[in-house]
């Protein structure tokens, strides 16, 4: 039981780095960018809230299988297939949740406004300089609510995992994919511990957001 | 006057339905002040001159070329200092590091230092706090001396006062006195308040239209004596704020 626990918060703590990383130069183009081609980009960085997990979790399934020419290029590196490892779980919880971290990011650079960074500019700080020293600061809610959604929505999520994952014990099985199996296996007093605690937590994380928001809104008078 | 004692703009270009074209050269000392109707294109062309808008053109000042036909410096590389409408001091930071903000960038270039500056704005006490906690006259004082600290070789005030209430322009006006008397720095200042232009300025360029009118003395009494039925208050007032400075 520990091990699957241990398993879900590691998965869930990667893709939140990792997405806040790759998730970060997405938004700031998204949000200062006018070209309509910006809106495309955003629909399909939003398809995975409306596409159904196995539809996701099967593109991803073939493209980290053994004869996708993903992994057909990563062959000399001694890889073969990233499907059922906890690699492939990090690859598809990242593409999954990566909504939740581009819209919170966003809507936080656009808050923004041009006139913080024009004065930036006119004060000698680079593009580079500029989004360090003003833009990252002035977004650092935008930061805070992206990560806690991603790492709720990660630890919520399970078709996905269990397309990609397979919910092998010990490597690819999530707290989610723990409760079905012991639900198809009638441990019901098992199942209602783990859904309890997975029912406290996202509570928990939901309350914080929105209390976030809510110190968010009083400091912006 | 040697060529390197001039501000030489030539600057054309489009914003939406809105044309921008002027030329003019001004002495690189002093308070220029320019007025004109809200729409005649103020602070467009302070926002070309500063970088941030791009129009096609040839600016130099002192010399120091910004742009021409084949350069077009970025803001961040023109030393220029900006003090918007609203103080736009950064949110994030105490004054005091809104203040380092433009100094640590100004690079070697000679200016006042720190100490003087605040001392010019009256700002020592105000150093730890954060600009949520100052009111609009001490953003405005806190947004010059910042914009004074990354040592520019032009300063640009777009309506510096447009925010604030008629006492809290008030209690800036000696300050602006002040620098006027202290700064040996050329500055465009763009503003309606007749007093700030009779008191702070050195001469007055007229704008209308995206374009320079000439202010003499004979082209102000020529205006003057247009009729002024149909005219606007504010297309009067700039009248007579050019008429002003035409008979100095």
């Amino acid at each position: 039981m520990d091990l699957v626990i241990h398993t879900t918060l590691l998965l869930a703590t990667i893709t939140t780095v990792v997405l806040l990383v790759l998730a970060t130069p997405l938004a700031w183009w998204l949000a200062r960018s006018r070209s309509w081609l910006a809106e495309a980009v955003a629909a399909v960085a939003a398809l995975p809230i409306v596409l159904p997990p196995t539809v996701l979790g099967f593109y991803l399934l073939v493209a980290l299988g053994p004869d996708s020419p993903l992994m057909v290029v990563l062959h000399p590196f001694g890889v073969r297939t990233l499907a059922f490892t906890f690699t492939g779980l990090v690859i598809g919880s990242v593409f999954y949740s990566l909504p939740f971290a581009v819209q919170p990011l966003r809507t936080a650079f656009e808050g923004i406004g041009e006139q913080p960074l024009e004065a930036a500019a006119t004060l000698g700080a680079g593009p580079f300089d500029a989004f360090a020293t003003v833009a990252l600061p002035l977004a650092r809610r935008g930061f805070l609510a992206a990560a806690v959604l991603v790492f709720a929505h990660t630890i919520g999520e399970f078709g996905v995992v269990l397309m990609i994952g397979g919910g092998l014990p010990g490597k690819t099985e999530v707290v989610s994919i723990r409760i079905y199996q012991l639900v198809e296996s009638l441990r019901f007093g098992e199942a209602a511990g783990l859904a309890g605690g997975l029912a406290a937590f996202a509570f928990v994380a939901l309350f914080a957001l929105l209390m976030i928001e809510r110190w968010a809104g009083r400091r912006r008078v | 006057m040697s060529r390197d004692d001039l501000i030489r703009v030539r600057l054309e270009g489009r914003f939406g339905a809105f044309r921008l074209d002027v030329g003019f050269d001004i002495p690189a000392h002093g308070v220029t002040a320019i007025v004109g109707r809200s729409g005649a294109g103020k602070t467009t062309l302070l926002r070309c001159i500063a970088g941030l808008d791009r129009a096609a053109g040839t600016l130099s000042v002192r010399g120091e070329v910004w742009q021409d036909r084949t350069r077009f410096l970025p803001s961040y590389r023109r030393a220029v200092g900006y003090v918007f409408q609203e103080a736009g001091l950064f949110p994030h930071l105490s004054l005091r590091a809104n203040l380092r903000y433009g100094l640590d960038r100004a690079g070697k270039r000679p200016g006042l230092a720190f100490d003087e500056v605040v001392s010019l704005l009256g700002l020592e006490t105000l150093l730890p706090r954060s600009p949520a906690k100052l009111s609009g006259g001490e953003r405005q004082r806190g947004a010059i001396a910042r914009a004074l600290l990354s040592r520019p070789r032009l300063l640009l005030l777009d309506e510096p006062t447009a925010s604030l209430d008629a006492e809290a322009r008030r209690e800036l006006l000696p300050y602006f006195e002040r620098l006027h008397g202290a700064l040996d720095l050329p500055v465009l200042y763009v503003g309606h308040d007749a007093l700030e232009i009779d008191r702070l300025t050195d001469r007055v360029l007229l704008m209308r239209d995206g374009r320079i009118e000439p202010v003499d003395r004979a082209a102000a009494r020529a205006a003057a004596e247009i009729a002024l039925a149909g005219m606007s208050e504010e297309e009067i007032h700039d009248l007579a704020v050019s008429a002003l400075m035409a008979s100095r």
